[in-house]
């Protein structure tokens, strides 16, 4: 049996109220049948109630109405998991269980994803030791075992991988992370303070546009702010230059990879290109200081929009010139065709998203499934792919550079008129809010939950690198360990994203 | 291949000139902030109540402590009369914790070339090994770039290596987390004396915007002694190789306009 749950949209505030509170077996029925039905599962995370119980909320994405819902149920000690029904609540159960000590029954991989705390705890609450855990091990002979980091070679994130090889094949990959984690959550809580927006810039430092969207988005709809269109322009602006730097960066990573150095230098070139348009509008190539709850802190005037024209075209055409030069390379597309290809079929199962779910076939993008801003009036055409490997992760990047390109042209030729910035009030006690972007790497979502003072009582962060690790693991099984810069460059996840 | 080679000819020679030439910044590029505390009046503390990491002082004259301050616009958008604003000055890195605290009459004392016995075993050939300690990948992302061609990094004789053997420093960026503790320390240990330790950016200085989290220890300086800060959230990759050439010398303060060698 299913329950009709009361939708809402994108940034739209609801009160905590109307969230229907339901029997764990109603809870998880109707995730696993909205699930079949097509819908995303958003978020599903532990929130604390005051009897010392934890309170469950699961916000479903139905992108063929572009509607959410949510949902909630009570739990203490454990409940039956979710994970073996739907394995895209897979990471969400594993970090239910972490943060709240809560034990999702029938979860056949339960371990810790970030090493962190628990957030409920009696006693004093202990940190796990991190990278230490029972790794899945496969025996036999010839099996032999290959783990890299917390450390790597090159000036990366640290995270532990653990490769499960018979002679050059993987049979299996287990990503431990966690050795990022900075207690951004906990710390949000009680706020908005003055740091807020400077922790939400630096959740994922190449995504500093995209996240403080997501977070100001979430703020104005629980002020009931109205942003004027001239911001949510230069917003957009600002989250396509960050897409086509990191875009950019990648192709020329990929290329790199695969050991073709001509696409590999030039891109390195032209990825500071675009950063350094985004530092001629706010003073920073990562967008610092660029977007602020009520709006933006800087304009572009109209030579200010002619100057960033005249130089986009140019990195533009550079970036064309050096991609093109990537596709004329037949040894490199044999080497891109087939490495760690996903099925659309398994992308569904493991939610993933951005250009990783898209390379796949699978429409998924909340510029155009729930839009917000001035994505409601300016559509970017969806680029899809559907051979799931390098190549099509590759190509779906290509793409996307092509058309943001288009997107940012036609908004610089054309900014409304109107301030950058309005004033924000108090935000609504009581009340969820569910604010998604589509971040170059695929959907960021943030949920706040505001307490009776309406400040933030839990604020819940999923950048799209906590989706796609599984992916990346996934996508190794019966390649060559040899493959895995390339499918590591072609996800390109972030460690501080997921280990908040 | 015809095709490779005029792609090559299109895409020119994008090496830039430094140090002999002045890098062109952002106009809006935030560096060094230019301090006229005559101007606040008696009592104001608009600066220091939107610092997000307490960077601001006022105690005594107006300093900013550039170990915490993460260049953002709050406090010279908050000063309503002009005490704080940023100039475009990029060389920031110093030798010393304490030489990062800005004041009116307080310039910042940037850093010098590393001690000589130091300097003969390392200064021609300096190999870094890299650790991310919680860094938001901001400050990595603007160290790498410094192997891309427009920085070319190698022609300074400073490489970045993948093993801590091969490396005579360690550069350090974010926070320090609890959970990178361990493998920082072993890092460090594995690198043969003698050493020198490199904290880039607010994280790994001060803790950035993340000082006082309990994951966290507030930067390098609470686990070694650090020869060269370079601040910033993240510090512009100009920031970062100034700060590198000065530590190795081919950057000298006082001769002339920051002359080169």
């Amino acid at each position: 049996m299913t329950i009709a749950l009361p939708s809402f949209h994108n940034c739209e505030p609801i009160p905590l109220a109307s969230v229907n509170c339901l029997p764990i077996h109603q809870f998880r029925a109707s995730i696993i049948s909205a699930l079949r039905e097509g819908s995303m599962l958003t978020a599903l995370f532990g929130t604390p109630m005051k009897d010392g119980r934890v309170q469950l909320i699961g916000v479903l994405a139905d992108p063929g109405t572009s509607s959410l819902s949510a949902l909630s149920t009570e739990v203490d000690e454990s409940y039956p998991c979710l994970t073996v029904d739907c394995p895209q609540a897979n990471w969400f159960e594993r970090e239910i269980a972490e943060q709240w000590q809560v034990k999702p029954q029938g979860h056949p991989w339960l371990k810790p994803i970030r090493f962190q705390a628990p957030y409920r705890s009696e006693g004093a609450a202990q940190a796990p030791v991190p990278g230490v855990t029972n790794f899945f091990a496969v025996s036999g002979d010839e099996v032999h075992e290959v783990a890299v980091g917390p450390v790597h070679a090159g000036i990366i994130e640290p995270g532990h991988f653990r490769f499960q090889c018979h002679g050059e094949r993987v049979l299996h990959l287990e990503i431990s992370l966690g050795y990022q984690h900075r207690g951004v959550e906990s710390a949000l809580v009680g706020g908005p303070g003055k740091r807020t927006i400077h922790e939400i810039e630096t959740l994922s430092g190449d995504t500093s546009i995209g996240h403080t969207i997501a977070h100001c988005e979430a703020i104005e709809g629980l002020c009931g702010a109205a942003v004027s269109v001239r911001a949510q322009a230069l917003r957009a602006i600002a989250l396509e230059l960050e897409r086509l730097a990191n875009h950019c960066g990648d192709l020329g990573a990929m290329a790199g990879d695969a050991g073709y150095l001509p696409t590999a230098s030039y891109c390195g070139r032209i990825r500071g290109d675009f950063l350094n348009l985004t530092a001629e509008i706010c003073g920073s190539r990562f967008g610092r200081g660029m977007v602020r709850p009520g709006g933006v802190l800087f304009d572009v005037d109209a030579n200010l929009a002619l100057e960033l024209t005249r130089r986009l075209d140019t990195a533009l055409k550079d970036v064309e010139d050096a991609v093109r030069l990537m596709w004329d390379a037949p040894s490199l597309q044999a080497r891109f065709q087939d490495t760690g290809a996903l099925t659309a079929a398994t992308c569904a199962a493991l939610g993933l998203v951005g250009p990783a779910a898209r390379a796949c076939g699978v429409e998924r993008d909340i510029r155009q499934d729930f839009p917000s801003g001035v994505f409601r009036f300016a559509q970017i055409p969806i680029s899809i792919s559907d051979s799931g490997d390098v190549l099509a992760r590759a190509w779906v990047r290509w793409l996307e550079i092509q058309r943001s390109g288009v997107f940012i042209r036609e908004q610089l030729a054309a900014l409304p008129a109107g301030p950058i910035r309005v004033a924000v009030g108090p935000m609504l006690p009581a009340h969820l809010i569910v604010s998604l972007t589509e971040g170059w790497r695929g959907a960021i979502t943030h949920a706040a939950i505001t307490d009776r003072d309406g400040r933030f009582a839990r604020y819940k962060i999923i950048d799209p690198s906590f989706r796609n690790w599984i992916g990346l693991a996934i996508a190794m099984r019966e390649q060559q360990i040899s493959d895995f810069p390339l499918c590591n460059k072609s996800f390109n996840l972030s460690y501080c994203g997921h280990d908040l | 291949m015809a095709n490779l080679l005029l792609t090559r000819l299109r895409q020119g020679k994008r090496t830039l000139p430094f140090p002999a030439a002045e890098p062109t910044l952002p106009k809006r590029f935030r560096g060094a902030p230019i301090i006229d505390d005559s101007r606040c009046p008696s009592g104001c503390k608009a600066c220091v109540d939107v610092c997000p990491t307490d960077a601001i002082s006022t105690n005594g004259p107006l300093t900013i402590d550039l170990g915490r301050c993460l260049f953002c616009p709050e406090c010279s958008n908050a000063c309503p009369d002009n005490a704080i604003q940023y100039s475009r000055q990029y060389p920031l890195a110093t030798n010393d914790r304490d030489d990062l605290i800005l004041g009116a009459k307080q310039p910042l004392k940037l850093a010098h070339r590393m001690a000589e016995n130091i300097h003969r075993i390392l200064g021609r050939s300096l190999k870094l090994r890299q650790v991310s300690a919680g860094g938001c990948n901001g400050c990595e992302a603007d160290i790498n770039v410094l192997n891309t061609i427009v920085f070319d990094l190698g022609r300074f004789g400073i490489q970045f290596v993948a093993s801590p053997r091969h490396a005579d420093g360690l550069l350090i960026t974010g926070p320090v987390t609890m959970n990178m503790r361990l493998a920082l320390q072993t890092t460090y240990d594995a690198i043969p004396d003698p050493k020198i330790v490199i904290a880039v950016g607010a994280c790994a200085i001060s803790g950035g915007p993340f000082r006082d989290h309990q994951d966290v220890l507030n930067g390098a300086n609470n686990m070694f002694r650090v020869d060269l800060y370079i601040p910033g959230c993240p510090p512009h990759p100009f920031t970062i190789l100034d700060g590198l050439l000065r530590l190795i010398g081919r950057i000298e303060t006082g001769t002339g306009a920051e002359k080169s060698r």
